[in-house]
């Protein structure tokens, strides 16, 4: 590696960097420092306080502003002379076409998500411009090279899409926390301060039960007349009282499962009205967030609240949503950063656990999880940045021999905490990079053609504009620039199901699919089949045709979280360790200890024990758990953290 | 809202600035680790790119104090591999290295209390370590780097002390935490185990010959080089091309008196550390500087297993490896 060939190659790359943040700021600085001097950034978010603790280039009085326009900044002063483009906008906008991605020499991500990294994948292949990939998690990270035509591309090994829950988990039978998390935020809070006009399965008990939602419709609304805190007790003994009641009627369910309890307002808080500080009616702070904690006393998110104090929390934070943010109600998401948001979805989560005898969690955990909040540090992302220019100067010296996907391991394996292995050659039936036809299992007489676009063609393709074709007929399409009577066509189409669309689709028709960003093809084989399992296959159809591997299929109800990650590390990026299904012998050192594969059967017996405390299988779910793609939230279940 | 110093005492809640700025972190290592470790003193002396990654790391992981020791003047050297200096305060500034460190890190986390000391560390007495809970040294002969290492040892409380090197794309860690309790991952769950650390003195006497074939070669190259500076009396990383001659033979004879074929240290190795002298490579720098920060906090905090006692990053091979070298005396 003669530093004078290193120069050269790189003083004249041109490199595109997505994602400006913990991976974004170490990267940026390391690539100025090492020589390069023309760098593109793409970042769409803005700075906030909580990535202080890790994206240096960022501070305090940036919070607020672009993240790639500010690392620009910051990287100039000192390296002034260089030239740096910050893009402050999605990396999915037209505007950053082939042609875009064409000019660069080599791109390297630092994105915390799969939807995005799956896109730039696709388009890297589709301008043949090298990928370097990278993901972190706390300790463990890694970084992984893509080139056409000489390894995998980014999608030639599986990747876990976002976690979903089965409806009836959470509507009727949670066994886990995270379970209550996602009741407390996808349903009641959703159904009180969200969107009313969205469907909401709050009420939705098993299928045998009484039609109940005529009335129940009114449940929730508050009579312009009534007492706050008659409002909030009579939601309160709605939810975990009168529902539990009804769940547990239906004797059915509980045949073999440990049964809830219904709590009621009596039980928890014999006394009608508590001491309230009289803080907040005494002390407005306009610059202080509302919360209900501080008129409770309760001072340290760490700590665990008791029955009686999330109830005070639940009846308190519904109180100040009402009296203070009025406003908000209707049309409110459930932001992390939103304190009473958090406190309120951490109080009704506790008080359905404690219902169900699940263990409780403190805020801070409840956050986390309601959140998809990655847990990270700065040390972790300083690794891979240094990683990721190693290989990116390798691949613009065309050292095609040395490139490697290396790993950082929080535990030694075989005295290496930094472990580099040979990249793996293109998967032959890798629907993205070598085109290969899909099989579709799907009930083609009740699924609509909408659940096909969004579950198949959006969340597992991963497709952003996508074109569905039946032969020569063109079923669907999505775009700006679609005529009128065109789309009202296309939005008829969505709501048949597919054997009654136009051209029917039945079993053997060959759909499609295609997105012209993207430039990627699939074609889709439909089988119909009539059952599914609504536990174990909850989006009611199976797409496969690809080299499935044990970890790609979705943990459902009761099955240990830990199951998909049997192979060692797993990074924010969902991608495993290496498994059985090595394509290509390395010639390494490696390669003499019984497999190239570093995460070999003595590290399965290195995991945690999977049947440990909830809270273990809580974080494994952390790790694995990506921001979700942005999905319509009208899908009933598509429940996801 | 400004950012008022705050260090937290025994049974003190972070606070809610803390709270808010270290949740990513807090969620990777917990609450009493983080007030650990804004409890710390750091001492670090002979600032190079590497160190720059190293403070870096520290200072946004919330460390009670980070004191710089380094009189040398910047130059435009020293922004090679550096982020913390601009251009212009290379040419201009007349400052020493440890202030213009000092004035960027502060920025970083005005919670941490960064701060200069001048002078030579060796050349301080033993007492003056006790304010600090670790020692991070590069830069240094190995003379003096052995010296501080034993008043270190010496002081009643226990100070943990690393040293870092980076030449070229290649770099080595030292580590020693004397006698820890730390707490093994095991199979089936943990085991608390004893570690006991060789000084640097003796983890580099160690016998040649008994040493497992596959050891790092970076380790005995290491040594060579350092040979080779006390022998020439060379400030620290200050070779030449020129040098690689002399270098060679001194690799011969200790390769002979340690009973080691040479093979173990190839040329090429040698080669590229000798033209590289005190050239870092910046990406190098930020794993070293990474992985020594992790060390550090993992020392501060008691928490995770701590590498035991020499760590290598050699980017030609791509590898970060650990090795256990045992002292001199156990032969």
């Amino acid at each position: 590696m003669a530093p004078g060939s290193d120069m050269e190659a790189v003083k004249r790359a041109k490199v595109l960097m997505v994602g400006a943040g913990g991976i974004g700021c170490e990267l940026l600085k390391t690539l100025a420092l090492s020589g390069f001097e023309d760098i593109h950034i793409i970042d769409m978010d803005t700075i906030e306080v909580s990535n202080l603790n890790r994206q240096f280039l960022f501070r305090q009085c940036h919070v607020g502003q672009s993240k790639a326009k500010v690392a620009r900044d910051a990287v100039l002063k000192f390296r002034p002379h260089i030239n740096i483009k910050p893009y402050h906008a999605n990396v999915k906008n037209p505007e950053f076409n082939i042609e875009f991605f064409k000019q660069f020499s080599v791109v390297v991500n630092g994105l915390d998500n799969l939807d995005a990294r799956r896109h730039v994948n696709r388009l890297c292949l589709a301008a043949e411009v090298p990928l370097i990939e990278s993901g972190t998690t706390g300790f463990l990270g890694q970084v992984t090279v893509h080139v056409k035509g000489k390894t995998e591309c980014y999608e030639c090994q599986g990747k876990p899409t976002p976690k979903t829950y089965p409806v009836c988990t959470i509507t009727n039978t949670p066994s886990k926390f995270v379970h209550c998390v996602v009741w407390a935020k996808d349903l009641l809070f959703a159904k009180l301060f969200g969107d009313r006009s969205q469907e909401n399965d709050l009420n939705v008990q098993s299928s045998d039960s009484v039609d109940a939602s005529k009335n129940t419709e009114d449940v929730f609304e508050r009579n312009p007349d009534e007492d706050l805190e008659n409002y909030g007790q009579r939601i309160y003994d709605h939810v975990f009282g009168y529902n539990i009641e009804l769940a547990l009627s239906n004797e059915e369910t509980w045949r073999q499962r440990e049964k809830p309890r219904p709590i009621y307002i009596n039980d928890v808080l014999p006394e009608k009205s508590f001491q309230k500080n009289g803080y907040l009616e005494n002390s407005i702070d306009v610059n202080m967030a509302i919360s209900a904690m501080p008129a409770l006393g309760l001072k340290s998110p760490q700590d665990i609240w008791s029955l009686a104090e999330n109830t005070k929390v639940f009846l308190e934070a519904l109180s100040l949503f009402i009296k203070k943010r009025v406003k908000d109600i209707g049309n409110l998401m459930f932001d992390k950063d939103d304190q009473l948001a958090v406190e309120f979805v951490t109080a009704a989560a506790n008080i359905r656990a404690s219902s169900f005898g699940i263990p409780m969690h403190s805020l801070f955990e409840t956050k986390g999880i309601a959140g998809n909040i990655v847990h990270a540090v700065a040390t972790t992302n300083a690794i891979i940045a240094g990683l990721i220019v190693i290989e990116a100067i390798k691949v613009l010296q065309g050292d095609f021999n040395n490139y490697r996907m290396t790993y950082c391991l929080e535990f030694p394996k075989r005295k290496m905490l930094l472990m580099p292995i040979e990249p793996f050659e293109a998967n032959k039936s890798c629907y993205v990079c070598s085109e290969t036809p899909l099989i579709l299992e799907i009930n083609t007489r009740t699924s609509k053609l909408r659940d096909f676009v969004e579950k198949i063609v959006r969340n597992k393709l991963g497709m952003n504009l996508p074109l569905i074709m039946h032969g020569a007929n063109l079923i669907f399409e999505d775009g700006d620039d679609i005529e009128e009577d065109v789309a009202s066509n296309y939005a008829r189409n969505l709501d048949k199901v597919l054997a009654e669309l136009p051209s029917p689709v039945t079993s053997g028709t060959v759909l499609t699919v295609e997105d012209l960003q993207q430039e990627l093809t699939c074609n889709i084989i439909i089988k119909h089949r009539e059952e599914f399992n609504e536990e174990k296959e909850p989006d009611g159809m199976v797409l496969s045709g690809w080299t499935e591997r044990a970890n790609d299929k979705q943990s459902s109800n009761g099955e240990s979280t830990s199951s998909v990650l049997t192979n060692g590390p797993y990074v924010a990026s969902g991608k495993p360790l290496v498994s059985g299904t090595k394509r290509k012998l390395s010639e390494m050192e490696e390669a003499s200890d019984n497999s190239c594969n570093p995460s070999s059967k003595s590290n399965s017996a290195d995991r945690e024990n999977p049947q440990q405390v909830d809270d273990n299988d809580v974080l494994d779910d952390l790790v694995i758990l990506e921001v979700p793609p942005e999905v319509p939230k009208k899908k009933k279940v598509q429940l996801s953290v | 809202m400004t950012m008022r110093l705050r260090i937290a005492m025994d049974g003190e809640e972070l606070t809610a600035q803390q709270t808010a700025l270290y949740d990513r972190q807090i969620r990777v290592w917990g609450v009493d680790a983080q007030k650990r470790l804004s409890k710390a003193n750091v001492l670090v002396s002979g600032l190079n790119g590497t160190l720059a990654e190293f403070c870096k790391n520290i200072v946004l992981a919330g460390v009670g104090s980070l004191t710089l020791m380094d009189d040398r003047l910047v130059n435009e050297d020293a922004i090679h591999a550096n982020f913390l200096i601009t251009p212009e305060e290379a040419k201009h500034s007349g400052s020493s290295l440890a202030e213009v460190y000092c004035n960027a890190l502060k920025e970083f986390n005005p919670m941490v209390h960064v701060s200069v000391e001048k002078g030579d560390l060796h050349q301080f007495a033993g007492v003056f370590l006790d304010k600090f809970d670790v020692v991070v040294i590069s830069c240094c002969s190995l003379k003096d780097k052995i010296a501080i290492n034993n008043k270190c040892r010496e002081r009643q409380k226990r100070i943990s002390f690393y040293t870092v090197e980076c030449r070229d794309s290649c770099g080595e860690i030292f580590v020693d935490l004397q006698s820890y309790a730390s707490a093994k991952k095991k199979s089936d769950g943990t085991e608390e185990c004893q570690l006991e650390y060789s000084s640097l003195e003796e983890a580099i006497s160690s016998s040649w010959r008994h040493l497992p074939s596959k050891t790092t070669k970076t380790y005995f190259a290491m040594r060579v080089l350092e040979h080779f500076e006390s022998l020439q009396n060379r400030k620290p990383c200050q070779f030449s091309v020129s040098d690689l001659p002399h270098v060679l033979e001194i690799r011969k004879n200790l390769c002979e008196a340690q009973g080691l074929n040479e093979f173990h240290i190839p040329d090429i190795l040698l080669n590229r550390l000798v033209a590289a002298g005190a050239r870092e490579h910046p990406p190098v720098c930020a794993i070293l500087g990474g992985i020594l920060g992790q060390e550090v906090i993992k020392a501060i905090s008691g928490k995770g297993e701590p590498i035991k006692n020499f760590f290598y990053f050699n980017a030609a091979d791509g590898k970060g490896i650990i090795e256990d070298i045992p002292p001199a005396s156990v032969y």
